[in-house]
């Protein structure tokens, strides 16, 4: 085997391309290759006002719109300087709840089982495992039930507003979710169970993960950002501790940790930095399958995936039970200039965006930085340290696995070129 | 794998994946749909790609790549059918917007390293390219209307997609008018029906993603934004949202930018 080559990554959101070559058993170069189109957003963005941005930037990704949508309306908060109020709070959890049991179900059970059990989909998965793949679908469905109810739709939700939403729902359209909930926890629970059963390659490596950390809660749209090598800043420091570099394989930027290179974001991250907060049945369900704290083998991030379903049913359930409709769904506010950053956890990771507005809420300055341009130069480092142990295999066999290390990352390549860097330097 | 069922290919261009996704969104129809045709080629879904012919070809994503645009005409000479899924591939997207931009002084300002970017001027939809058979609307598409339309397809008839107005659906669900009762601009009355007149019933205008409705009065519309005090600047960028690129939303935000 002189190259591995995957001209078209499947089961992925988006385009890339893999290519490794070799020198006998040696790796000699590892290029994730992302021939996606770039799509601009940062720089089209400019001129708008910021209350089109959160239904603009959800089209960066149609997997994760809220995840989108939520750190926009949090970084023009903090430009506005808006106050939101507690149970607007509590809803913008649980809208992301919807949104993670609907993104982590369709990577768990359609995206990454196929590998683990050998089927090129979960179509055909579906003839030998028909109650496996109807459980996983039935699972995502009750996520994008949570998204309906409260965005009006799955894809592309209309009611994330600045300051709220532009309408909230009543106690008892919400309380309507909780049978349905209820089943979906425990049904997470079984699917805890079951991918902890599958086979895992022996492949660990010292990352440094990275995620929000928040004091009492399992981070969605609050917190430090924290690695687990001991950065800890605030949110608005990011720029200083974080770059972007363009590599001309690549329509996507690859983010580096200034002076300590590749990084990792997403579930594994929050997982191992985050354990503490989570509620006792997802932490039990860890236990249960034997997972040790840190988690260094990507290809269990599908067991991680699984608790954060757990977590985010359990949560969903918590925070249906403690709704009382807030009295405004929206802040009041008054428009002024200013900037304002934010980060929030989309299921593949931090998502940080920061914006600059004029006195007449126009946007003069767009940057955001998605999670999969994070984990981009993992995601290669990964394949230079993995391939070794597949170069026995067939070609086919070799190139599958590396397609299921890519994999582990969930990688959303159309979030990943909303746009390059965009810098716009006026004199 | 090898049966007589129709063959159904999905292809993905300049686009956010939702289109696509609506696919596996059919949760509770999409082994009964798997069970009816083969969808043969969907690398989103699926490690195994077979090659064409196709009987229905579903294309999402609009053309902005010169490679792209050389592959659309390969993925038209291998699809009986054609169908474009969502706004990008019907009227060009939101990335569509780079289109009034002077787009060499953009990359220029806006890349670290312009010559690693290969992308052309303009994002245009699928049927600038190719001739298309029939096109869904919608960003994201109706994921009813995307069966409703394949089933049609795939017996001959024609898809019962209503080119009426969101009003139509706002009447219907009986949302009272934002424009009316609460003077907020809505652009549901030259908005082609479709998504469910979602927005009107959050309480907010609509945005227009399901691009223009057959014959919109554009014209009418912008004069009643005017009366409700939105400056000219204010109602072309409400025209330049999903469908921007639309000739009949094209034209109503250009005229504004005129006058």
């Amino acid at each position: 085997m002189k190259s591995i080559k995957v001209n078209m990554l499947t089961r992925v959101e988006g385009e890339a391309a893999l290519q490794i070559t070799l020198k006998g058993d040696r790796v000699t170069d590892v290029k994730l290759n992302v021939f996606e189109p770039p799509r601009m957003f940062e720089a089209f963005l400019r001129g708008r006002h910021f209350n089109e941005a959160p239904d603009m930037v959800a089209r960066i990704c149609g997997i994760c719109p809220i995840a989108y949508q939520m750190s926009a309306v949090h970084a023009f908060e903090r430009a506005l300087n808006i106050q939101i109020d507690p149970m607007v709070r509590m809803l913008r959890r649980l809208f992301y709840c919807g949104e993670w049991i609907e993104s982590h179900a369709l990577h768990v059970f359609m995206l990454h089982a196929p590998d683990f059990l050998g089927y090129p989909d979960a179509i055909q998965m579906a003839r030998d495992h028909r109650t496996v793949v109807e459980q996983g679908l039935r699972l995502k469905k009750i996520g994008n039930s949570i998204v309906s109810l409260m965005g009006g739709r799955e894809i592309h939700p209309v009611s994330a507003a600045v300051g709220g939403f532009y309408k909230v729902p009543a106690e008892s359209e919400l309380r309507s979710l909780t049978e349905d909930l209820k089943w979906a926890l425990d049904a997470s629970l079984a699917t805890v169970k079951l991918v902890s059963g599958f086979e895992f390659p022996e492949f660990e490596r010292d990352y440094e993960f990275v995620a929000l950390s928040h004091p009492h809660e399992y981070p969605f749209n609050e917190g430090r950002i924290a690695s687990s090598k001991g950065l800890n800043i605030f949110v608005p420091e990011y720029e200083e501790h974080f770059v972007e570099r363009h590599v001309k394989h690549s329509n996507a930027l690859q983010s580096l940790m200034n002076g300590r290179g590749a990084y990792f974001v997403g579930p594994l991250a929050r997982f191992n930095i985050n354990f503490a907060q989570l509620p006792d049945v997802a932490k039990q369900a860890a236990k249960d399958c034997g997972l040790k704290l840190p988690v260094l083998n990507p290809f269990r991030s599908i067991i991680v995936r699984a608790i954060e379903l757990v977590f985010a049913c359990h949560e969903a359930l918590q925070i249906i039970a403690d709704y009382q409709m807030p009295e405004s769904p929206r802040a009041d506010f008054t428009i002024r200039a200013g900037t304002g950053s934010a980060a929030t956890e989309a299921p593949r990771g931090l998502l940080y965006h920061r914006y600059k507005i004029d006195d007449q809420g126009l946007i003069q300055f767009a940057k955001i930085v998605p999670p999969t341009s994070q984990n981009q130069k993992q995601i290669e480092d990964d394949l230079w340290h993995y391939v070794p142990q597949v170069t026995a295999l067939s070609s086919e066999q070799a190139t599958w696995k590396c397609e299921q290390a890519v994999r582990n990352y969930d990688p959303c390549i159309s979030c990943a070129t909303h746009a390059l860097h965009v810098r716009i330097d006026r004199a | 794998m090898s049966s007589n069922k129709p063959k159904i290919a999905v292809f993905k261009f300049a686009s956010c994946d939702g289109c696509q996704l609506s696919l596996l969104e059919l949760e509770d129809e999409l082994l009964a749909l798997a069970g009816a045709v083969d969808i043969v080629y969907f690398p989103e879904a699926s490690r195994s790609m077979a090659k064409g012919p196709y009987d229905v070809g579903l294309v999402e994503g609009s053309i902005t790549t010169h490679h792209d645009a050389e592959r659309i005409q390969q993925v038209r000479r291998e699809c009986r059918k054609l169908i474009t899924i969502g706004a990008c591939a019907t009227s060009g997207g939101i990335q569509a917007l780079r289109n009034w931009s002077d787009v060499n002084q953009f990359i220029g300002a806006v890349y670290a390293s312009p010559e690693h970017i290969q992308t052309l001027k303009s994002s245009t939809p699928i049927a600038e390219h190719v001739p298309v058979d029939f096109e869904l609307r919608g960003c994201p598409i109706n994921k009813y209307q995307l069966v409703e339309l394949v089933t049609a397809s795939l017996v001959g008839r024609k898809p019962a997609i209503p080119t009426y107005s969101v009003c139509v659906q706002c009447k219907r669900r009986g949302t009272p008018c934002v424009m009316v009762a609460k003077k907020i601009p809505c652009l549901g009355p030259v908005t082609q029906a479709g998504c469910g007149a979602i927005c009107p019933s959050f309480h907010r205008g609509c945005y227009g993603c399901f691009g223009p409705m057959e014959s919109p009065n554009t014209a009418s519309l912008t004069q009643t934004f005017r009366i409700l005090g939105e400056t000219d600047q204010q109602i072309a960028r409400a025209y330049r949202g999903f469908s921007a690129w639309a000739w009949q939303f094209r034209k109503a935000s250009e005229e504004c930018e005129r006058s």
